[in-house]
């Protein structure tokens, strides 16, 4: 299931700079993205321009949206339409020589309707040009206004026949934004846009600051920190219906909010009791469990994928480090010794972990491998913080600094891949990548 | 150590308070004639001898100048230790705060960027209860001090170098 994902082993040195397609909204706090690595050997797919019904000549070719995502996973190099010898519509158009001369193994084709009730049907097909046989036919329908959304839905589920690994194009990020910062006009935000950066929207605005955004399961509600009552408080709001909820206000810190996997619970971080300690809040009967108790800084919980852990960074050792703590037993243990700064973990469902590693003075995001106990670097600039993993486990986002300001940064696990998402509506940081969702059902 | 800094640092408030005899004579003509005049209509003028302790607007005085007294410590990289070239401004606080039992204050914690945002926050928290235990060792009731952390949430300066970095490693003390 892996290989495919890992297929490449040596990261392409060489670097480029790659503007893809992707047109902007006036109003988007995020700009189009750059690549700045890639892998040595991408699979090359031909994503052929669809046919449109003639209602839909407004809309952007969903070929270029789902060309742009597999682009962007760093496994695919979508042939240039300039390029293509034929652009067939059905599959028996299709002449596999035309794309073999290319250097294509796989190759896209498909069209969209418009329904009678108004919806839009896009049909597509992907071809084994190798093989020389259809290895999926599909069709997709959604409103007019969900049309990014049947795009990206078309691409996770080539991106998931030919990886075997589930595509994460139709999720979405939640990030601040802050303008202004350390003047009186400073403003900050939550923003939710699509997992490329489009369609970004404002959840909630303030002028005191917001932080630490994560994302309940059902991939509907976030949890974060304002101070809009010039202290901090953990908020939980629904982000469709905008609804809001203070959850924690205590005297002291009220922070770093984080959903159980099954939804029923948020570890946070409280210093009520006059020092940060992590605690567990239950949603459902509203009762506070304290879980560490000692004079360190505890802090930046998360959860093992399975529920059963929480990983906290603690500097009860001097230097913040990463822990676990086990909640049948309260049995807590160290898990990172290399360098003397490792903090705000996220744990992939394989047990491995990604967190904030300083050496040498610089911050970076780093991978541990916890069975040998191995780091490594997997970014290279510096500043980096708050990584965030894709539900897929293929790539996490993080929030870095380039030419002075916030930006948000993408790289694979494996580290060969990495894009940008910058914004030059002010500093962004803080990404948290939402679970799968399907934007498609209801809604 | 925190021992060693008191006795030094009553030294220094010692000599704080001979300055004050000294200084405020000089300050009392500059004030504005409010606070000076007819001392029988403000209603908190228990003690009407020495100098005023906030100005009109209720900001700290600095008896030793007349002006403004600092309210801005700062900080070393990831430390929360007083620096003790602070510990004289902030022992007046201490005094001010004891003289006037119904003034609050909100002290304030911030670091730089560098670090995790949360860790940064729990760093900020202790920058500012390293300045309220001070205050409350010299006397002050902690019903008096409330405190919270920014973390590096609202820098002094945006940039991104050490000289911003020193500005925003800080703790402010905001009379209520």
């Amino acid at each position: 299931m892996k290989t495919a994902i890992y297929r490449v082993r040596s990261p392409m040195l060489l670097f480029f700079v790659l503007i893809c397609w992707v047109s902007l909204a006036s109003a988007a706090s995020l700009d189009t993205i750059v690549i700045t690595q890639g892998r040595d050997n991408p699979t090359r797919i031909g994503i052929v321009p669809m046919r449109m019904d003639g209602s839909l000549a407004g809309l952007v070719d969903a070929a270029e949206i789902v060309a742009g995502d597999l682009a962007r996973s760093g496994e695919f190099a979508p042939i240039a339409r300039d390029n293509m010898l034929s652009m067939p519509v059905r599959p028996e158009e299709v002449i596999y020589r035309d794309w073999r001369v290319l250097g294509a193994e796989f190759v896209s084709i498909g069209q969209a309707t418009r329904e009678a009730d108004g919806r839009v049907t896009v049909t597509f097909y992907l071809f084994d040009v190798p093989g020389q046989r259809q290895l999926l036919m599909e069709r997709v329908t959604g409103r007019m206004d969900q049309w990014r959304d049947i795009a990206h839905r078309v691409a996770d589920l080539i991106y998931e026949k030919i990886t075997g690994v589930r595509g994460a194009f139709s999720t979405r990020i939640a990030y601040v934004l802050a303008q202004y910062a350390g003047t009186s006009r400073a403003r900050y935000s939550i923003e939710v846009a699509d997992a490329d950066g489009e369609r970004s929207r404002t959840i909630y605005s303030s002028s005191q600051p917001l932080m630490s955004v994560s994302w309940a399961p059902d991939a509907r509600r976030i949890a974060y920190v304002s101070f809009e009552t010039g202290r901090p408080s953990i908020v939980i709001q629904d982000v469709y219906s905008l609804a809001r909820e203070r959850i924690a206000s205590f005297r002291g810190i009220n922070s770093a909010p984080v959903f159980s996997p099954d939804g029923r619970q948020l570890a946070m971080v409280l210093s009520r009791d006059g020092n940060p300690e992590i605690y567990l809040y239950n949603l459902t009967d509203r009762t506070l469990r304290r879980l560490t108790r000692n004079p360190a800084i505890d802090t930046e919980p998360t959860w093992a994928p399975d529920g059963r852990r929480i990983i906290f960074t603690s500097d009860r050792g001097g230097k913040p480090q990463i822990y676990a703590l086990e909640l049948a037993t309260n049995f807590e243990e160290r898990l990172t010794f290399e360098g003397d700064y490792n903090a705000r973990a996220r744990m992939l469902d394989d047990g491995n972990l990604v967190f904030v590693h300083r050496s040498a003075g610089i911050f970076n995001i780093a991978w541990q491998d916890m069975r040998r106990d191995r780091v490594v670097v997997l970014t290279r600039t510096n500043l980096d913080e708050s990584p965030s993993v894709a539900p897929n486990g293929a790539m996490l986002m993080y929030a870095t600094q380039a030419r002075g300001k916030g930006i948000l940064a993408v790289v694979s696990i494996d580290g060969s891949v990495k894009y940008e998402l910058p914004s030059s509506s002010g500093d962004v940081r803080e990404p948290a990548w939402s679970p799968f969702m399907d934007p498609l059902s209801g809604r | 150590m925190f021992k060693e800094r008191l006795t030094s640092l009553i030294a220094i408030a010692l000599v704080g308070v001979v300055l004050t005899g000294c200084t405020s004579k000089k300050a009392q003509p500059t004030d504005t004639g409010a606070e000076s005049a007819p001392p029988a209509t403000t209603q908190t003028s228990t003690e009407p001898t020495g100098p005023a302790d906030f100005d009109a607007s209720g900001n700290p005085l600095d008896p030793r100048t007349g002006g403004l007294l600092n309210r801005v410590f700062y900080f070393d990289y990831d430390k929360s230790d007083l620096h003790t070239s602070d510990l004289a401004v902030l022992e007046i606080h201490a005094q001010l705060l004891n003289r006037n039992r119904d003034r609050t204050v909100v002290i304030e914690g911030h670091c730089d960027e560098r670090g995790t945002r949360e860790y940064n926050l729990a760093l900020g928290e202790r920058r500012a209860n390293a300045i309220r235990n001070f205050l409350t060792s010299a006397g002050v009731a902690s019903s008096q001090i409330e405190t919270v952390s920014y973390g590096e949430e609202r820098p002094e300066n945006p940039g991104h170098d050490e000289s911003a970095w020193s500005r925003n490693r800080r703790g402010i003390v905001n009379y209520r």
